[in-house]
């Protein structure tokens, strides 16, 4: 089904483009040229995927608030024709409990509800002094070390592995055991399989973690999730993975914003002179929104699958069918942002961007990731005014084919 | 205008209360860990006023556009 195409834009099989599209040499900031093109005219087109499916990909902000906002819009991944990611995840799904990333409501509203409380907004304020002091602390380190420094092994990754390892409750004694993981489960030159197996190990982990949690709770998240595993709620593998998936969900992502940030602002010293010389958390708070906005690093496309037929955007999603909405191209839609491509720290409506998504999946940990970058972007150019990167722009290693863009590592140096 | 917020709907994401925090607010979880398991209130959407003035009346738009379950109603 998902292989017969309807209309005359789509053109015929043959002509239908491959997902993902690359980027443009030189414009490592903007979204593939290919994809504008094909969803210039509509805001949405067929592609193809990794399996041959064709499935749908949304580029239109206002067309994504209403898929991602549409109960006829499902993230069940065990449905027949569901666009996974990769081979992996496809020949996994079994394997993979039920959680908030893969079920609809109502099923979702019971998991979301045990992971929401760690990661409301007043709770994560009470966090930005531990989040100063870590930010603080791994600058001293790196300023002490050698020229050149890794930024993302200094601070870019460290940073967010720490506060979710706190969140979670992981004792001391494992930080180094869990954020080794958390990095090789990411790190360039490792296989999806060797990723899974990684995450896999970091699962296992956590469900000894969570079993010792319910018997002996502590004030950490784990703790309040092990509590619904002891009144019978949720199963030690449900609880273990929510676990998991905030570490995965959490840690390269603000990870990459980090990095990317740092590289995007040094290309834009106009904007970075903006930051650094502020006083003014609004102005920081609002540099971050437009930073979310303009950086777009979730551009893999987030995966859903239509349980009806879908009048939308001139096109009708037909009930099967995939649909991949490209949450990044969303951002840099002119209807909604005016110079879309125009990195302005000062810009008004950034806050409506759809980097964290939007609908009941938007994401958990966003007020954690708005504070770490407020405190990060407001901290480092003022401790380090002299930053600059090591290695010309062109030798940096973007993230271009994993699902959350970002670097890889960022050689910087300062006076 | 007039407000309503549907309790149910909310996911607790907070940014009608990091937009306008005169106008919403959030559930406050306890410090100290509770006991009292099933309590949905925490974290979700409290609304300050139903009715605010005009110069927050902005404000309160945007939050509702920006709530990502879409349970803020705004009737002029």
């Amino acid at each position: 089904m998902s292989d017969a195409l309807t209309g005359a834009a789509t053109g015929s099989p043959a002509e239908v483009p491959e997902w993902p599209m690359p980027r443009a040499e030189g414009c490592p900031f903007d979204p593939p040229p290919a994809l504008r093109e094909l969803t210039a005219e509509k805001p949405l087109a067929r592609v193809r995927i990794w399996d041959g499916s064709t499935p749908w990909i949304v580029t239109g902000h206002a067309e994504q608030r209403s898929l991602l906002g549409d109960p006829r819009v499902s993230v069940d991944e065990r449905l027949p024709g569901f666009p996974h990611w990769y081979e992996g995840m496809a020949a996994a799904v079994d394997y993979r409990p039920r959680s908030v990333f893969n079920s609809d409501a109502p099923e979702h509203t019971g998991f979301r509800r045990i992971m929401t409380r760690p990661f409301t907004f007043k709770r994560v304020e009470a966090l930005r002094p531990t989040i100063q002091k870590i930010t603080d602390d791994l600058i001293d380190t790196m300023l002490a070390g050698p020229k050149p420094a890794d930024l993302v092994e200094a601070l870019a990754l460290p940073l967010p592995t720490l506060m979710i390892s706190e969140l979670l409750g992981v004792p001391y004694k494992d930080h180094d055991f869990f954020q080794e993981n958390a990095a090789r489960g990411i790190a360039h030159n490792v296989s999806a399989e060797e990723s899974m197996r990684t995450f896999g190990a970091l699962n296992e982990y956590l469900v000894r973690l969570v079993e010792r949690k319910a018997a002996e709770p502590a004030d950490d998240a784990l703790s309040d999730i092990a509590a619904f595993v002891t009144s019978g709620d949720i199963s030690v593998s449900e609880a273990a993975m929510m676990g998991t998936g905030l570490l995965i969900a959490g840690h390269e992502t603000s990870a990459n914003m980090i990095g990317l940030a740092v590289v995007a602002l040094l290309e834009h010293p106009d904007q970075l002179a903006l930051l650094r010389d502020t006083d003014d958390p609004k102005v920081v708070a609002g540099a971050v929104e437009e930073l979310l906005r303009y950086l777009g690093i979730i551009h893999g496309g987030q995966r859903r699958i239509a349980k009806e037929d879908i009048e939308i955007g001139g096109e009708v999603i037909r009930d099967g069918d995939g649909i991949i909405v490209e949450l990044f191209s969303a951002n840099r839609d002119a209807h909604v942002f005016p110079d879309p491509d125009a990195l302005d720290l000062r810009r008004e409506n950034a806050r409506h961007h759809n980097a964290f998504g939007f609908g009941i999946h938007q994401c958990v940990g966003q007020q954690l990731a708005r504070v770490e970058l407020q405190v990060v972007y407001g901290t480092l150019f003022r401790r380090i005014p002299t930053l600059r990167l090591a290695e010309p722009l062109d030798r940096i290693q973007f993230k271009h084919d994993r699902l959350a863009y970002g670097v890889y590592s960022l050689p910087v140096t300062w006076k | 205008m007039k407000i309503t917020v549907e309790q149910d709907k909310c996911v607790a994401a907070g940014q009608c209360a990091a937009t306008a925090p005169d106008v919403f607010d959030v559930g406050v979880p306890p410090l100290e860990r509770s006991r009292e398991w099933g309590r949905d209130e925490d974290g979700v959407v409290v609304l300050l006023t139903d009715d605010p003035p005009a110069e927050l009346a902005d404000d309160a738009r945007d939050a509702a556009a920006v709530c990502p379950a879409l349970a803020i109603h705004i009737a002029q």
